[in-house]
């Protein structure tokens, strides 16, 4: 298996190329092209803003003010991770013909499918940017820097999940319908739409089970809260166990690589 | 030195339907094999301990019918698989021409799609860089190379993935039944380009139905049956072993086909006993039927070239057996030019004195190749009673490559008929040279003066010497 990982350095080229067709072949045909990258979070942050803002007016929770600038932060992140996800899931069977006919490293194909979602979210950025500068949200260096880490344990997590699913879903199809769902779940489960102060203190045991709820709190409090970034422990925390689920993903990847050209 | 080395392998795979996913996702995840918690009858045994070795710069050439293993053993030099059991390895870069542009995107154009297909096949971005115009240039796609994929014909999409596998420059190139691409042009530029490969030392799999390509390319080859080595060696003699098991199960298929035919309705009730009604009314339409019957026989249709098959006749004399003798005793299966016995087993109950046999020798189309009976050739008849033997030989079948279906009758001289098999049996005739048409009349050629031809037969005719029965062949002369 480590030889293996070994050579995941190697296709670093193939990878390159892939993330690369990924995203031209996203958007080719459709007038607006590349921008949609940008309009995309753009159109989604003013749908949440609409509804969140207008139908369900948030009431006394007066300290989310913007409350966009809120809901991006943690919109943003999830897109890419819940879109990788989805992706990550399919990605096996819809390049079937690649697994079958073609001697062809088959974890590359999770591994685009989160890197072209992280371009997605990397585009998505500076929009965050317009958006604090619009409201002068007050952003501190010290806070600033963290922020590359999270991005970091983000993508470390996702590619640990994306492998299994992908892995997961050649034997058992019910995986991509049940993920659909399960994501969505997972979106309300997470303060994303609403602060964690709200929760009581149950929720609060729960909400520190959820992984990506720590890396939404680690956006907010880098980007929305002011003061120093506090959830730094959870952090590396969470750093550490995405670390342990991309080595168990990418084992269970490479336990079942042969299975994949015969079940796919 | 071998470049591929397949030793001891068996592949089984997992038949569809039955439903263990979670059983193979376990043996898969504890003991890392696939297979191993299968019940026999839920297995497939695609290889059965098959050995090869293909020695380093030989054109390999692997055949056999549909099913019988030969893409699975690709696939597992190819490394696309692994083997079940045993140990494949393979010598140097490995380029697979299983699936044409797998990996193509339709969305992006021709020129991204080569670089990204040829990073897949492990070039580098340079490398790709390099050969890019050769690559377009062998495909023939210069104009068209900045358009997406999705807008091309297959024919240009096979074509480009034909031309960036090869350009990937590969020690053992692996080719399964790709060379069906492209117009004429661009085919023989295939072939070229194998041939290239060969020249340099390469060495190359090729799987085929093809067996003139295996004849012609490969130095050596294999037949592979349900998943076992059946043969292997000199092409020449794998391809002749390969061809005669395949006329044995022919010869059956046909066998088998013509007694379903004669147990068919129409044709199963012995004249002269019941269900004639059903026998004749199956047999005509309505408006070919006469208006009155010829006495109470069956009847026989009303145009005799457009009857189909079946069975009719008073039964006063009977055709019991009919069967085909070539050379070898009973056979469906001739070469052109073999001697063909048709053999006639009769019964009459009582005493007949006006008889006469016939057969005709029906094309696939219908046509009537050929037709006589004894009262033709004046072979006056005498009496018939009890049972006898009828055989007609023809001492050389002089008819070209194909199907052909057989009339048998007994009848009386003035064509009322006793027994009347129309187009129940059938034969088949196998030849080597693809020369057209129904009869193939003994000939030969001659040049004389500034006409020379290369000594080799199947330059000029397309059969060569010693395939056929020697004399069927035609000759060549020179003066």
């Amino acid at each position: 298996m480590l030889s293996n990982l070994a050579q995941l350095l190697r296709y670093h080229g193939l990878i390159q190329v892939l993330v690369a067709r990924e995203l031209k072949a996203r958007y080719r045909g459709s007038v607006l092209g590349f921008f949609w990258s940008f309009f995309n979070p753009l159109l989604l942050l003013l749908v949440y803003t609409f509804v969140f803002t207008v139908i369900i007016p948030r009431g006394e929770l007066v300290d989310l003010e913007p409350y966009a600038v809120f809901l991006f932060c943690g919109l943003l992140p999830w897109t890419w991770f819940s879109s990788s996800l989805s992706d990550g899931a399919n990605v096996l069977i819809i390049n079937g013909n690649l697994i079958k006919k073609v001697m062809f490293p088959a974890e590359v194909l999770p591994i685009v499918s989160v890197l072209a979602n992280m371009v997605h979210f990397l585009f998505g950025l500076p929009i965050l940017g317009a958006f604090l500068i619009y409201y002068s949200v007050p952003l501190q260096l010290s806070e600033l820097i963290w922020l590359p880490l999270v991005l970091a344990v983000q993508l470390i997590l996702t590619l640990g999940l994306a492998m299994t699913l992908a892995a997961l879903t050649v034997h058992f199809r019910d995986i991509k319908d049940l993920l659909a769902n399960l994501l969505t779940l997972w979106f309300f489960a997470t303060p994303i739409i609403y602060p964690m102060a709200i929760l009581p203190p149950q929720g609060k045991v729960f909400m520190n089970l959820n992984p990506f709820a720590h890396l939404a709190i680690s956006y907010q409090e880098i980007l929305f809260y002011d003061g120093p970034f506090g959830h730094w422990k959870w952090l590396l925390a969470l750093l550490g166990a995405g670390v342990g689920l991309f080595l168990l993903g990418y084992g269970l990847f490479d336990r079942l690589r042969d299975s994949f050209a015969e079940e796919v | 030195m071998s470049a591929i080395e397949i030793d001891h392998v068996t592949k089984v795979y997992r038949r569809h339907g039955y439903r263990r996913q979670f059983a193979t996702l376990k043996s898969a995840l504890l003991s890392g094999n696939l297979v191993g918690h299968l019940r026999p009858d839920e297995a497939f045994l695609a290889l059965d301990d098959v050995s090869l070795r293909v020695p380093k710069g030989v054109t390999y050439g692997v055949i056999g019918r549909n099913g019988s293993g030969k893409s699975t053993l690709l696939k597992l030099v190819a490394g696309i698989t692994k083997p079940s059991k045993g140990e494949v390895r393979v010598g140097g870069r490995v380029s697979a021409l299983i699936e044409l542009g797998a990996g193509f995107h339709p969305e992006i154009s021709g020129r991204e799609n080569v670089f990204i297909n040829g990073i897949m096949l492990g070039l580098s971005h340079r490398e790709v860089n390099h050969r890019f115009d050769e690559i377009v240039e062998f495909a023939e796609l210069q104009d068209f190379i900045d358009a997406p994929v999705k807008t091309y014909s297959s024919g240009m999409y096979m074509r480009l993935g034909f031309a960036v596998a090869v350009h990937v420059d590969p020690d053992v190139l692996l080719v399964d039944e790709v060379l069906a691409v492209g117009d004429e042009g661009f085919s023989l530029k295939c072939l070229d380009k194998f041939a290239e490969f060969k020249r340099r030392g390469k060495t190359i799999l090729l799987v085929t139905h093809g067996l003139s390509m295996v004849e012609r390319f490969c130095d050596e080859a294999v037949w592979l049956e349900a998943g076992t080595k059946e043969a292997a060696g000199d092409p020449k003699r794998v391809i002749q072993m390969y061809l005669a098991d395949i006329e044995q199960v022919e010869d059956r298929h046909l066998a088998a086909s013509d007694a379903k035919m004669q147990q068919s309705p129409s044709a199963a009730d012995t004249p002269g006993h019941g269900q004639r009604e059903v026998a004749t009314k199956d047999l005509l339409p309505l408006e070919q039927q006469p208006c009155e019957p010829v006495e109470d026989d069956d009847l026989p249709p009303a145009n005799m070239f457009t009857a189909k098959e079946g069975r009719w006749g008073s039964g006063a004399v009977r055709i019991e057996q009919v069967r085909l003798e070539g050379d070898q005793g009973p056979s469906h299966v001739f070469h052109s030019g073999e001697r063909m016995v048709i053999r006639m087993k009769v019964i009459a109950e009582e005493v007949v004195d006006d008889f006469a046999f016939g057969i005709s020798i029906f094309s696939n189309e219908g046509v009537c190749c050929y037709g006589t009976n004894t009262d033709i050739e004046d072979l006056e008849s005498d009496s018939l009673e009890g049972v006898g033997e009828v055989a007609f030989t023809i001492d050389r079948l002089d008819l070209v490559a194909g199907t052909y279906k057989l009339d048998v009758a007994v009848h009386k001289c003035d064509g009322f008929s006793y027994d009347y098999h129309r187009l129940l049996y059938t034969f088949r005739v196998k030849s080597r040279t693809r020369d057209v048409g129904i009869y193939r009349p003994r000939h030969n050629w001659r040049f004389s003066g500034g006409v020379r031809l290369k000594k080799c037969v199947d330059e000029v005719a397309g059969a060569t010497p010693g395939e056929d029965d020697p004399m069927s062949s035609p000759l060549l002369y020179r003066e």
